[in-house]
């Protein structure tokens, strides 16, 4: 009914603008063309004028009532000098941004028709053209300089103490791994995933290194804070992307090409409570890139924390291999409850 | 630009002869050669833009139902599912359907409504009246580029009906996804239909660009150098060359993914587990399909863009009687723009894993291409300057599409810096920065192309009064639904997302997803009511009783109100300059046939 409803005034709006219109050029041809010509032009003109003047208090209000829900300061120190690179370009974009609007609606309103002026002849002026090459040439220098130092501190090497960590996407969640006390990840083949077995990402367990390797489903990702985390990315099946909006990251998570990223996480997530004062703030990986009917709802979330809190969370946790190869288990043997079993192992039963 | 270039087309083919016997004879003509099968360029243009219209109705109208979830995702409309049935079970749109609608939206605007609605109809309708040809250089092979777009558009509107729904993901189709049909819904028989439709949209548009190409190049009447053509022919130009160079490469990109659909290859395909299902495919690379992609679709961008530009340059000087400032500057920065259009592809897979180094190359490449774009803005703000501007409907939008170029053109800025864009990408912000830049600026230059020429398509006059609604409400719309799009952006709010109930981070924007929705509304409402008065002024609107309306130095305005087959009735005219001498020596406008009078002025 409400839709029937919406849809008739609409139509009946258009029926009445629709006659007002007809009869509006009917008028026009009455009371002379040119004079009618004379008074639009004019009316639009003044239109152009008030455009911009509300357009830019528009932008103002827009700025002021939305500023305060862009996420804060960053929680990286790679955000930071992204939010810096955002602001400069911000700072030039604006200048140029107001110059060439206010030009653009002043010109318009200015030089309106008017049987008074005879338009000017000038179709080129060398001089003036070089200068607008030049300085746009030279602010956009001005940015690719900041912006490709920036990119290379960002994108560059890890530092050795980074922590490492496997961060695997696929329809519709994040999964996680930690290398264990070895600090090494062992190999997989993705021809060896099989969940029934307990080996949800392909680990080959006659690689020693797969013995420690922690596999964290369903849970939170805990990074420490100050310590920088380098991430490896993967994806089983479609392209995935880790999106981490409070540390401005982001990667691909692409199947068959893993890709890699580091920043330093440089709040804990009690420090964001406090400084956001949401008591359900998390830091969120959205999946930023299009992977099918629930990449809407692919939500990881991650735990920045200190050094103790990591490894005393990490000690509560069994490698994968023992899930997987129970007969390795000493605590099995000893009959311990499924409650200290991995996660995974027990959605997987 | 030397003499040398001048070919003259009666001299050259005997093209221009046959047809004015055509004309001589009046040779019969059925309805069915006149209207459907018809190989008169106007008619052809004529083609191409209601089609346009029809795709542009249905992408909006598939807008509007995803920006109902937007705005109001936990709102059901029984209506929806009275229509939809299972695709918006309960009154709700399921998420199937939400990326199906944004799959076709963004496939038929970018591809069938501003590339074939758009080129395909200025460049047949005016390139050979502006360039003073009796049609194109094959009207024949013209005909079959409309009659493969047609066929593109009903093989992409069949497979919406059919049950396991359209492509849905995305509009740019990447592999994996798009390849596995056990991974979404859209990727089995839609994908398949998708690529299809693109296939042979790809010929009709190679088929129409090299006609366009040759047509510029060899039909040009006498006098007409290349640099006295219209600016509006020296973005068509451009845009047949970036069409012809790139869309090939889409081609092969489509087929690869064809064959890994379809034969088992493993082009795209590596190291798949899906849903439990291990595929053998190995050693493939998911990239090299964007690759592929974007190296046609960043082109595409520009090829949507260039035929706006040139119809902006002429309308805005044609109506501020004055002489486009900067000829030389405009047609350098539009070959430039055309040149690096083909070196920045990358910049859209900044975080794919991309080498860093390949990728600061690409920033610094994208930036550059911000130079010409600010040449062309400074130019035509000049060319208003101290102008006598009459605001008729395409004079507007022509402004518009100024104010809305600067405005996306600067947010490329943001994105085009990979340090940025690594917070940026994939976010509502890109979302904003092209709808802006590409969406709606090119539509305007659309509108104003329409507006402008339809007096020469119909004989009669669009009716000014829904015109000046039709622009104020698209105008101050734009802004208010893709400027504040930009903060959500900034927030890191993914694109793509149909419900951000289940989040942390991205819940704020609720009043302002409503706001966005209602606009939406109230401008595709204003859109219908233009296509009302586009259908309704073809055959009541006022007459037009002057050859030259708009008192234009152009050549179209130099044949009959209604130009038959051949346009000219007589000779072809001779061309003495260029089109630009507006307000020259206290004169308002010199036509181009005019020759240079003895004590003219140099310029
Ligand atoms: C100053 C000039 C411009 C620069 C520096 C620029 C830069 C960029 C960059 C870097 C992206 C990728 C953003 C991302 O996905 O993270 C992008 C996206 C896009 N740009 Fe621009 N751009 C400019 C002008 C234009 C123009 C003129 C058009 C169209 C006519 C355009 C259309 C698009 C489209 C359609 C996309 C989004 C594609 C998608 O992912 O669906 N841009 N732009
Ligand atoms: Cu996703
Ligand atoms: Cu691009």
């Amino acid at each position: 009914m409400q839709t029937f409803f919406i849809v008739a005034i609409l139509v009946l709006g258009f029926l009445i603008t629709f006659q007002i219109a007809k009869a509006s050029e009917y008028v026009a041809v009455l009371r002379g063309e040119e004079k009618a010509r004379k008074q639009t032009n004019r009316i639009n003109a003044f239109m152009l004028l008030m455009f911009l003047i509300i357009g830019l208090i528009g932008v103002y209000y827009c700025n002021e009532k939305l500023k305060g829900k862009i996420l804060g300061t960053p929680a990286s120190d790679h955000g930071v000098l992204i939010d810096r690179m955002l602001y400069i370009t911000l700072a030039i974009t604006f200048v140029v941004f107001i110059i060439t609007q206010v030009a653009l609606f002043w010109f318009s309103f200015k030089y309106q028709h008017s049987d008074k002026r005879k338009a000017y002849y000038y179709p080129h002026n060398n001089k003036l053209e070089l200068i607008w090459t030049v300085v746009p040439a030279i602010a956009l220098t001005v940015l690719v300089g900041f912006g490709i130092f920036y990119w290379f501190k960002i994108t560059g090497k890890a530092p050795k103490n980074a922590m490492e960590v496997e961060v695997i996407g696929s329809q519709f969640k994040w999964e996680y791994r930690y290398p264990g006390k070895d600090k090494i990840f062992g190999k997989k083949y993705y021809k060896k995933t099989d969940e029934a077995k307990a080996n949800p990402l392909g680990q080959l367990w006659d690689d020693p290194a797969n013995h420690d390797d922690i596999y964290i489903a369903g849970d939170a990702l805990h990074l420490v804070v100050n310590k920088p985390v380098r991430m490896i990315i993967n994806a089983k099946d479609v392209i995935h992307d880790v999106g981490l909006a409070h540390f401005r990251m982001k990667m691909d998570a692409v199947p068959g090409t893993p890709t890699t990223m580091w920043f330093t996480p440089t709040k804990t997530t009690k420090q964001m409570i406090e400084e956001t004062g949401n008591p359900d703030f998390v830091y969120e990986i959205s999946c930023d890139q299009m992977c099918g009917k629930g990449h809407t709802g692919m939500r990881g979330t991650i735990i920045v924390e200190t050094q103790e809190e990591l490894d005393a969370w990490l000690a509560g946790k069994k490698p994968q291999y023992l899930a997987a190869n129970p007969d390795k288990d000493p605590s099995v043997k000893k009959d311990t409850t499924a409650a200290v079993k991995p996660v995974a192992a027990v959605m997987n039963q | 630009m030397s003499e040398a270039m001048n070919v003259y087309p009666e001299v050259t083919t005997s093209h221009a002869v046959h047809h004015d016997e055509h004309h001589v004879h009046h040779h019969k003509e059925t309805f069915i050669t006149k209207y459907i099968f018809s190989q008169d360029h106007k008619t052809i243009g004529k083609q191409f833009l209601i089609t346009g219209i029809i795709w542009a109705i249905i992408g909006g109208l598939f807008s509007v139902l995803f920006r109902l979830q937007l705005g109001y995702p936990d709102q059901t409309f029984p209506i929806l599912e009275t229509f939809f049935g299972k695709w918006a079970r309960g009154g709700q749109i399921q998420p199937e359907f939400y990326y199906a609608l944004i799959t076709i939206h963004g496939t038929v605007l970018v591809f069938f409504v501003l590339t074939a609605g758009l080129s395909g109809t200025f460049a047949n309708i005016l390139i050979p009246l502006q360039i003073g040809a009796r049609d194109m250089a094959s009207p024949f092979l013209n005909m079959l580029s409309y009659w493969f777009f047609f066929m593109a558009s009903v093989v992409m509107f069949s497979s919406l009906f059919i049950t396991t729904g359209p492509a849905s993901g995305g509009w740019t189709v990447y592999p994996p996804l798009s390849a596995l049909g056990q991974a979404l819904e859209g990727s089995k028989l839609g994908m398949d239909l998708w690529l299809i439709s693109m296939a042979l949209f790809v010929v009709s548009s190679l088929l129409g660009g090299l006609n366009y190409i040759s047509t510029i190049l060899n039909m040009r009447t006498k006098g007409m150098s290349m640099t006295r053509m219209p600016l509006t022919i020296w973005a068509m130009f451009f845009t047949a060359v970036l069409g012809v160079l790139s869309f090939p490469v889409l081609l092969s990109g489509a087929i690869l993914l064809l064959f890994d659909r379809n034969l088992g290859t493993s082009f795209y395909l590596s190291d798949i587990v899906v849903n439990g299902e291990i595929l053998p495919n190995e050693g493939g690379s998911a990239i090299l399909f964007q690759h592929l992609f974007w190296f046609l679709g960043h082109p595409e961008v520009y090829i949507i863009l260039l035929p706006a530009m040139g119809m902006v340059s002429e309308i805005l000087s044609v109506n501020s009687r004055k002489p486009i400032f900067g000829y030389m500057a405009m047609l350098g920065s539009l070959f430039a723009i055309c040149i690096l259009a083909f070196l920045v592809w990358a910049h859209h897979m900044f975080v794919t894993g991309l080498n860093p180094f390949l990728g600061s190359i690409f920033v610094l490449l994208t930036l550059l291409i911000a130079v010409p774009s600010a040449i062309k803005v400074f130019n035509w703000l000049t060319t208003l300057w101290r102008g006598n501007i009459r605001f008729t409907p395409a004079t507007l939008f022509a402004i518009g599409f100024v104010s809305l170029f600067i405005s996306g053109g600067l947010t490329g800025i943001f994105l085009g810096n990979s340090t940025i864009d690594i917070h940026l990408h994939d976010t509502m912000f890109v979302v904003a920065h092209f709808h802006i830049v590409m969406g709606v600026a090119s539509m305007f230059g659309m509108f104003a192309g329409v507006y402008h020429w339809f007096p020469k398509m119909f004989g009669r006059y669009l009716n000014s009064t829904l015109g000046y609604i039709h622009f104020w409400v698209t105008m101050v719309g734009a802004y208010l639904i893709f400027w504040p799009m930009h903060y959500q952006g900034l927030a890191g709010m993914p694109r793509r997302y149909l419900d951000k109930s289940s989040w942390v981070s991205f819940t704020q924007f609720g009043e302002l997803d409503k706001m966005i929705t209602i606009v939406s509304i109230i401008v595709f409402a204003v859109q219908l009511m233009f296509v009302f008065n586009f259908f309704y002024s073809i055959f009541k609107g006022r007459k037009v009783t002057t050859t030259n309306p708009w008192g234009a130095n152009t050549l179209e305005w130099t044949t009959p109100i209604r130009p038959g087959h051949g346009n000219w009735e007589g000779e072809i005219p001779e061309v003495h300059r260029w089109a630009y001498d507006y307000g020259k020596d206290g004169r308002e406008f010199i036509p181009q046939t005019e020759p240079i009078g003895e004590n003219e002025s140099k310029h």
